[in-house]
Formats: structure tokens, C-alpha cells, sequence
């Protein structure tokens, strides 16, 4: 089949390669007609069928002993005693959030709330992973402002609260953002639902919002190609969000499945009721025959491929018994959400599209779903820095300035101006609130303990080494759930990188799975999820490769948390763990245009033996506050604490020097392993710490050679709260906007 | 006691809401928004969250529902009601209680503890049993919960004691006229405030002092 306008092909206009069209008529024994075109097109893009990273994924760990749900799954889930369970994952909406930033972030927190709903778990909270180009942009402002806008739009309504969260600034995301959101859920495992079709003869039933012309190639032509010249055209392919709906949807769900209605639930995402149908089928191994004339429309000429490749939003798929429909249509009628029988399980094997009772399409469930090939990445490293490098902070400025500098940082400073606009607190269960401690806390009354949660991925340091550079965006996770006194039980990510198919993004990509294989391996966590984002590229080349890392924690006592910052004067100040900062890759670094590949390689195990001493201790309620040493450095970690109490401090840095590191690398290099403690001193230096300092006074003083410093806290916690003012300096949008 | 907590397509604090009064003492139970029979209760909390998505305006197609209808006879006979939130908003749409809420002076969505003054009321009010100027560091959560109403109508408020709550001087969130952060009826049983009291009767996630609204509530019914 060829546009006859232009002439190139149709597959090709749909994303498909010559060989990839040719694989699709072999297995058809026949040309694909136009509705199966359209279903492989989105079925076989990279979205959804993971063909460059599928097999780099099989060396993750996948297995526990805490694990109920791992990858495949609508989400991971992992057992949190008493009979329940916990299911989280993280999906990226970067594509249509770079072209529509409002609607993009939106529709991306309520894909996964679907996901995590569709296994039966109500979410409890969301948090969000961001990346923008520099805050001096203008575009990057209206890009973050229809972001948080679009999060709070979504998750406010419809009562999920957001409950931390991460966003950096860096040039390479100035053309491509990102935005990852996360969602945890909470369910009784034995009420946990999979999306496998079972049952032949039993009912398809659609339920949610009508189908609609929005969304139609998001997957394919929107999420798995570069964003480029003439996106403003593609911005028809960005659904639109209608939380209200959702929140129906959701309640009803939760109902059918706590009065055991449903034999298996699928949200629809990408690719809408081809993809849901078609996983159910292939999960299931069955067929599905869809009626598209019996699925309630918005529009009522759509054409059957529109009807199958939708991606109109707050939908879901449920295989319900023939006997059990009119219970199920009336439980949506009560929440005045729509519900519609539109299909049945066969034996076939086959995808069946009907319309008025001809079949105007039928693929065999195992082509269209798992017969993608799968590619091998031709991967090249890259010796040289291939990202720029542009000087903010003089090399000589003093101290003083250049810790004040870091502070204002738009990756370091508060978030609080993001953070308020989200409810942090529906649900009552937010016990630390955002920027109040490393890791969100949740209470779980009905399992008698709690959860924490961390979100991590500092691309600038993958950048400069891709394995290292992984490593540590695992131990800044761990560190962050030690700090609360959570045990990690499982991991999920987001892996946002450029172009496969190009050398340096294929290599950034193969070493950066490998450096999250092998710590989560060192570390006993696994991996319950993922999802993989690639081509993510503007004009200038690739975006910083950001795998995002979510780990859930355990904790047995939710009153047995530790806050950031200092807890009181007279305190002494401890530093524990394998601490030994440097410049590769820190905001220090970037600040001076002085980035440049390389990152040390992390001692995973003597961290992790960190990580369990801080997670006793704060269980213990030995320690007054804890917070670990990350972006800018031992420095910044201290200011922030201090800020946070808005009581001072004094310390030396000695004990880092004692270690090889510079003044300056003491203040202000970067590193995984640190952890800044406070308490009394006998019980610091009883957990191994080494007593560097101790809290009190107006002024932060830092004794680190011929680089000491001392800065008014005032200043110091002007510079950290600054972002409220120079983000919210929202100018007009771009004029291509 | 027993609390009747309203549940709307697309509320989301009911649950939160049924909770705090549990905590605060007696029996909760939700009121699906198309019972026209409360069922007996002694309290009603019209709870926070996004009835109907708030389309249209918030509130304005949640107030009528069924039992708004019996939530408007309940107060009639003298019955103790407390709107929280959206559930403020809908006794304000309902006509239940003066003034209307605006979007907020920054055209932003805020979630914040922020603190409260308590103002004197008739002794039949739901204020009874607070001391008088009394602070309670409460949560807010809300993009349209600027307090308005015209300067003559905010001045018989005050002359008649139908200001509830202020937000103290720095906390004021929404740029709320004078500061009103909460207003009651003539009668002092209805009761509605934008801060979120049922999101403040736990020290492990904020402070307790949203209790004492609750027992404000229940000291009414008695």
C-alpha cells in the first residue's frame, strides 16, 4: 500500500521498515488491509514492542522473595505483610509533554494511575520525575509550568496525592523534556487482578469514557520517533486528560473487583483497545473478537482502524463472565461511567475486528503481539564529552559565593514552589511531607507499618559514564530510603534515552542497563517494572541518558522516621559511610563548564553496609535527623539541613581530607556513600560515624582549609528558596507555541 | 453520635473525612449523593474533593443532588452541617451559607498548612467550646477557595457573627477577603470552611487541631 499523494509507502509513514512490512505479510500469508497496518504499526513501534531494548532488559534481576507481580504485569507489586500488597510503576510521557505540556503531563498521571488500578490496588500516591532545559529558557519555563500545572490538574481532582517527586535543569532536555510519573498502589493481595483473557465465550466489556478521534498514532508517530521541525502538526496526536472521568472509573473498577466481577482487567494506554485486547489475548492465550460497531463513540463515522488504534483516555478492559454482565453495566451505571459489550473470547488464536458482521480484520494474536523482531544495538563509547559546556560561576569565586551559587542552583534549590501546587495529603497518609525528609513516607494503618518511596536519576552523571553513572542513581535511592529507616523491597524504572539506532545512545543505553543490573543485583533489590523511552533527541542531539530509578521501601514503624534536617542545638554532627567526594559530573562542574566524561566507580557493597546501619539507627530512633550527601556536595547537604531546622552549624572537613580529597572536593565534590547524621555524639560515633561538627548559631561555618567558609543562614536560605520567584516569571509561551 | 459524610462522583476526602470522625468519636457513615433520606444521622460533613469534576463551577451541579435536598431539610430542622472544601463550596452554591468562593488571587492550585483564628459566634454556634481567637494550624488544599462576598453583605456577616474562621495575619492563602478563611449560617449549624480539619486529627501527619472543628460539630448536635 502507497500514499498516493506522495508516493513513499504507507508502512513507512506508519513507522515500519521494508523488512519489518514483509515479516508482517509473511506471517498474514497475504498484504496487511488497512485496519492491520494500522494495528502493527503501533503494536510493532518501539513504545510498545521494546524492539531495541527488549533484549538488554533480560539481564535485570527480576526475582524475590517480596515479589507478587514482576515485569509483564500492568504493574509490579510486592508483599507488605498481613495480606497486603504494594504495586508501583513508572511510565514516561516525554513526547507529548514536550508538544503539549499541560494535557502531556496530565494524560501521562492518569495512564498510570490505570495501570496500577488495572491489578486491582487503589493509588495511594504519585510522584514524578522531571526534566526541563536551563530555567533561564523561556521555553523551559512554559515547558515546566504546563508540566506541574497538568500533574496537579490530574492528580488533585481526582484525589491520589503527589507526594515527592525530583526535577533537574540541564541544556540537553531544553528541545526534548521529560516527564515520568509514578504511582503507588495499595490492595489486598488476594483481590489483586492480571490481564490475561481467560475463559472462551466469556464477554469483552469496554468500560469508561467513549472512543474518540484523540490520541490516534501517539505511540507510533509521537513516541517512537525524534522530535523534530513541524511537531506543532503532531500536537492532534496528544490525548486529552478528563480526571472526573477517571475518578468514576476508578471507584467502579475497585467495586467490580471487590465483589469479584471481573475475571481479568487491562487499562488502555498506547495503542488503545489493539494493544489492551491484544495483550489480554496473548496473555491469555486466546483470541478476541471485537464488534468496533458496538463501541460507544464520540464521533460516529470514525473508521474501524480509528475505532482499534484510539487513544482516547479513561478507558478500561475487563473480561467478565456472560452471566455477570448485567451486574457489571449496573455498577457503571451507579458511578455514571459507560460500559459497553464489545467483544468475546475465542479459541481462535486470532484477533478478529468486525464491523456490522464482516470481518474487516484478523491477525493471529502471536504476530501481532510478540512477533516484533527484536533488535541488536550497535553500540560505540564515546571518549569524548559530546554535551556542551557553558560557564555560570567564575573558577576563582570564593567559598561563600560558590556555595551560595549551588544552593540557587535550579536542581538544588526548594521545589516548594512545584511541591505546593500538588495535595501532598489526601489519602491521610503522607506522614513525611515533600522536601521534609530523602524519602516520601506513607502509613499503611490496615498492614500496621509503612512504605517509603524515592524517585532518582541524575542523567549529567550517566552522561559522564553510563555504568557508573546507573550505579549510583540505585544508591542515591537506597540512601534515600535508609534516611527514613526503610528496607528497599523493590525497584521499577524509566530508562529516557536518545536515538537507538545511533552508536553513542545504543552504548549509553546497553552500559547504563548493565549498571542497574549489577547494583540491583550487589543489593538484593528487584526489579518488579519499567519502561523504556527512547529517541528522545532535539536538534542539538541526544538528551542526557536519565535512567530513572524508583525504589518502595519497607518500615516497620511509621513514627520511626527520620527528618532531614537538624532536630535541635547542641546536637552533634556525625558523618557516616564510604564518602569520597569529587568533581566528575557535579553541579559544580557543570557550573564552571568544566563537565568531562568519567565517573569513579562506586563501592556498592560498603555502601549498601552504610545504608543498613543509617536504617537501624533511624529504626532505633538513635539518630535525630539523617540526609544523605548528594547534589553539591557535603556543603549543600549541610545547608540544606540547616536551612530546613533554620538553626546553623559548624563543622571540619578534616575527615574528608584525611581521605585524598581537596578543600574544595570536601565542600563541594559529589559522590555516592555519605550520610550526614545528627544526634549525640556517644551514640554517632557508636554507629561508626565520625563526628565532624555540631548544630547551633545563625551561620553556617565550614572549616576545609584555604576554602573555609562561613555564610549567614539568612543567605543561605534565600539563595535555596529562590526558585519560587524565577519560576514563576512564567513569560508568554514561545511564539511557536 | 453518628457523622453522615456525603459521597459525590468525584469527591476525595470523603474517606479522610469519615476517618476524622471516627477519631473524633461515634459512628460514620457515607451518604451516597442520590439517597434522599440521611438515614437518621445526627451531623452531616459535606466533604472535600471535586463533585462532578467541577465543572461547570465547583459546586454548582453537586448541590443538586438528592441529598443535598435532605442535607438543606436537615439544617432547616437545626441540624448541625459541615462543608469542608468543595463540600464549602456546595453549601455556598446550595444557598446554605453566604458568599461564594473565586479562584485563587494566584490563579495556582496551594496545598499548605496554614493557621486559623477562631471567631466568636452565637453560643449556639459551632464555635462554642473554643476559646475565643484560638489558632489551629490546618492544611489547605485548594485552586478556588478565595472567600467573596460584596462589602455590605461582609459587614452584616461580621455585625451578626457569621465569620467562622480567619487565616491568621501572613497565612491567608487565596487572598480571601478579610482574611475569611470559614462562615456559618444565621443560625450558627451550618458551618463551612476551605481549610481541611478532617486532614488534621493525626500528629503522625500534621497536627491534631482539627479535632477540635469536629468537636465543635458534635457539641452542636448534643
Amino acid at each position: 500500500m502507497s500514499d498516493a499523494s506522495t508516493g513513499t509507502p504507507r508502512h513507512r509513514e506508519l513507522g515500519l521498515t521494508d523488512d519489518e512490512y514483509a515479516l508482517i505479510v509473511t506471517e498474514l500469508g497475504r498484504e496487511p488491509n488497512a485496519v492491520e497496518l494500522a494495528m502493527f504499526s503501533l503494536l510493532w513501534s518501539e513504545h510498545c514492542a521494546y524492539k531495541h531494548s527488549r533484549k538488554l532488559l533480560r539481564r535485570l534481576p527480576t526475582e524475590g522473595p517480596r515479589v507478587l507481580m514482576g515485569p509483564g504485569e500492568n504493574a509490579g507489586a510486592v508483599d507488605v505483610g498481613s495480606g497486603y500488597a504494594v504495586a508501583f510503576k513508572v511510565e514516561s510521557h516525554n513526547h507529548p509533554s514536550a508538544v503539549e505540556p499541560f494535557q502531556g503531563a496530565a494524560t501521562g498521571v492518569g495512564g498510570i494511575l490505570r495501570d496500577v488500578f488495572a491489578i486491582g490496588a487503589r493509588p495511594i500516591a504519585v510522584l514524578d520525575s522531571l526534566r526541563f532545559g536551563e530555567l533561564d529558557s523561556v521555553r523551559s519555563r512554559h515547558l515546566l509550568d504546563g508540566a506541574v500545572r497538568g500533574i496537579g490538574h490530574y492528580g488533585n481532582s481526582i484525589g491520589v496525592p503527589t507526594v515527592g517527586g525530583e526535577v533537574y535543569f540541564e541544556e540537553p532536555y531544553e528541545h526534548n523534556c521529560l516527564v515520568n510519573a509514578m504511582c503507588i498502589g495499595f490492595a489486598r493481595t488476594e483481590e489483586m487482578v492480571r490481564a490475561a483473557a481467560a475463559g472462551v465465550g466469556n464477554a469483552v466489556v469496554l468500560m469508561g469514557a467513549s472512543t474518540g478521534r484523540d490520541g490516534i498514532g501517539g505511540a507510533s508517530v509521537l513516541a517512537s520517533a525524534e522530535l523534530g521541525e513541524g511537531d506543532e502538526a503532531k500536537r492532534p496526536t496528544v490525548q486529552i486528560g478528563d480526571p472526573f472521568e477517571e475518578s468514576k472509573v476508578l471507584e467502579c473498577c475497585l467495586e467490580l473487583l471487590a465483589k469479584g466481577l471481573l475475571v481479568s482487567l487491562q487499562d488502555l494506554g498506547a495503542a488503545g483497545l489493539t494493544s489492551s485486547a491484544g495483550e489480554m489475548a496473548s496473555a491469555g492465550g486466546v483470541g478476541i473478537d471485537i464488534d468496533v460497531g458496538a463501541v460507544p463513540l464520540r464521533e460516529a463515522d470514525m473508521e474501524p482502524f480509528e475505532v482499534m488504534v484510539s487513544e482516547s483516555q479513561e478507558r478500561m478492559l475487563a473480561v467478565v463472565e456472560p452471566a455477570k454482565v448485567d451486574e457489571v453495566r449496573a455498577i457503571c451505571d451507579k458511578w455514571q461511567t459507560g460500559s459497553a459489550q464489545i467483544g468475546v473470547v475465542t479459541d481462535s488464536g486470532h484477533i478478529r475486528v468486525l464491523k456490522d458482521g464482516e470481518v474487516v480484520g484478523d491477525m493471529p494474536v502471536g504476530a501481532l503481539v510478540d512477533g516484533c523482531p527484536l533488535y541488536d544495538l550497535a553500540p560505540a563509547a564515546s571518549a569524548a564529552w559530546i554535551y556542551g559546556n557553558r560557564r555560570t560561576l567564575a573558577p576563582d569565586a570564593g567559598s561563600a559565593a560558590t556555595l551560595l551559587a549551588l544552593l540557587a542552583a535550579p536542581s538544588i534549590a526548594s521545589k516548594k514552589w512545584i511541591f505546593r501546587q500538588y495535595d501532598s495529603i489526601v489519602g491521610s497518609r503522607t506522614v513525611r511531607r515533600p522536601e521534609t525528609a530523602d524519602a516520601a513516607v506513607l502509613q499503611l494503618p490496615e498492614s500496621g507499618n509503612a512504605i517509603a518511596v524515592s524517585i532518582d536519576g541524575n542523567g549529567r552523571k550517566v552522561a559522564c559514564e553510563p555504568f557508573n553513572g546507573t550505579v549510583e542513581a540505585v544508591l542515591e535511592c537506597a540512601q534515600n530510603l535508609a534516611c527514613v529507616g526503610a528496607e528497599p523491597l523493590g525497584l521499577t524504572n524509566c530508562l529516557n534515552f536518545g536515538n537507538p539506532e545511533k552508536p553513542v545512545p545504543a552504548w549509553q543505553l546497553d552500559r547504563a542497563i548493565s549498571g542497574l543490573a549489577a547494583a540491583c543485583e550487589e543489593l538484593g533489590v528487584p526489579v518488579v517494572g519499567g519502561n523504556v523511552s527512547l529517541y528522545n533527541e532535539g536538534p542539538d542531539g541526544p538528551i542526557y541518558p536519565t535512567p530513572v530509578v524508583a525504589m518502595v521501601g519497607e518500615l516497620p514503624d511509621p513514627a520511626r522516621t527520620a527528618p532531614a534536617a537538624f532536630a535541635k542545638e547542641g546536637d552533634a554532627i556525625g558523618l557516616l559511610g564510604p564518602f569520597t567526594p569529587t568533581m566528575h559530573g557535579s553541579e559544580l562542574a557543570k557550573q564552571r563548564g568544566e563537565l568531562a566524561p568519567g565517573l569513579p566507580e562506586p563501592r556498592v557493597a560498603a555502601v549498601a553496609e552504610a545504608c543498613a546501619t543509617v536504617r537501624e539507627a533511624v529504626r532505633a530512633g538513635r539518630v535525630a535527623s539523617a540526609h544523605d550527601i548528594s547534589d553539591g556536595g557535603l556543603a549543600c547537604a549541610l545547608a540544606e539541613c540547616a536551612i530546613g531546622a533554620g538553626i546553623g552549624c559548624r563543622a571540619d572537613l578534616q575527615e574528608l581530607r584525611e581521605r585524598g580529597c581537596t578543600p574544595e572536593e570536601a565542600l563541594f565534590g559529589e559522590g555516592p556513600g555519605g550520610f550526614v547524621l545528627t544526634g549525640e555524639r556517644g551514640e554517632l560515633e557508636a554507629l561508626g560515624a565520625r563526628v565532624i561538627g555540631a548544630v547551633g548559631g545563625t551561620t553556617i561555618e565550614l572549616a576545609a582549609g584555604d576554602r573555609s567558609l562561613v555564610l549567614g543562614l539568612t543567605d543561605a536560605a534565600e539563595a535555596w528558596r529562590s526558585l519560587d520567584d524565577r519560576a514563576e516569571s512564567v513569560a508568554e509561551p514561545p511564539a511557536d507555541a | 453520635m453518628i457523622w453522615g459524610v456525603l459521597q459525590f462522583p468525584g469527591s476525595c476526602d470523603e474517606r479522610d473525612a469519615l476517618h476524622a470522625c471516627e477519631v473524633v468519636g461515634g459512628e460514620a457513615r457515607l451518604i451516597w449523593h442520590e439517597e434522599r433520606d440521611l438515614g437518621g444521622v445526627d451531623a452531616v460533613v459535606v466533604p472535600g474533593g471535586f463533585s462532578y469534576g467541577d465543572y461547570l463551577r465547583a459546586g454548582a451541579i453537586a448541590r443538586f443532588s438528592p441529598a443535598m435536598e435532605a442535607v438543606a431539610a436537615h439544617a432547616a430542622a437545626g441540624g448541625p452541617v459541615l462543608g469542608i472544601c468543595n463540600g464549602f463550596q456546595v453549601l455556598c452554591e446550595a444557598g446554605l451559607l453566604p458568599g461564594a468562593l473565586l479562584r485563587n488571587a494566584d490563579l495556582r492550585f496551594v496545598c499548605r498548612q496554614a493557621d486559623l483564628l477562631v471567631v466568636d459566634g452565637p453560643k449556639t454556634g459551632l464555635s462554642d467550646g473554643f476559646s475565643a481567637h484560638q489558632r489551629l494550624s490546618i492544611p489547605v488544599k485548594h485552586g478556588e477557595g478565595r472567600y467573596y462576598a460584596p462589602e455590605e453583605m461582609l459587614d452584616a456577616l461580621e455585625a451578626r457573627g457569621q465569620v467562622a474562621y480567619r487565616y491568621a495575619e501572613g497565612h491567608n492563602p487565596n487572598g480571601s477577603v478579610r482574611d475569611i478563611a470559614g462562615v456559618r449560617n444565621e443560625a450558627g449549624n451550618v458551618v463551612g470552611l476551605m481549610p481541611h480539619p478532617e486532614h488534621a486529627v493525626d500528629p503522625l501527619t500534621g497536627s491534631t487541631d482539627g479535632r477540635a472543628v469536629f468537636k465543635a460539630l458534635e457539641r452542636a448536635a448534643a
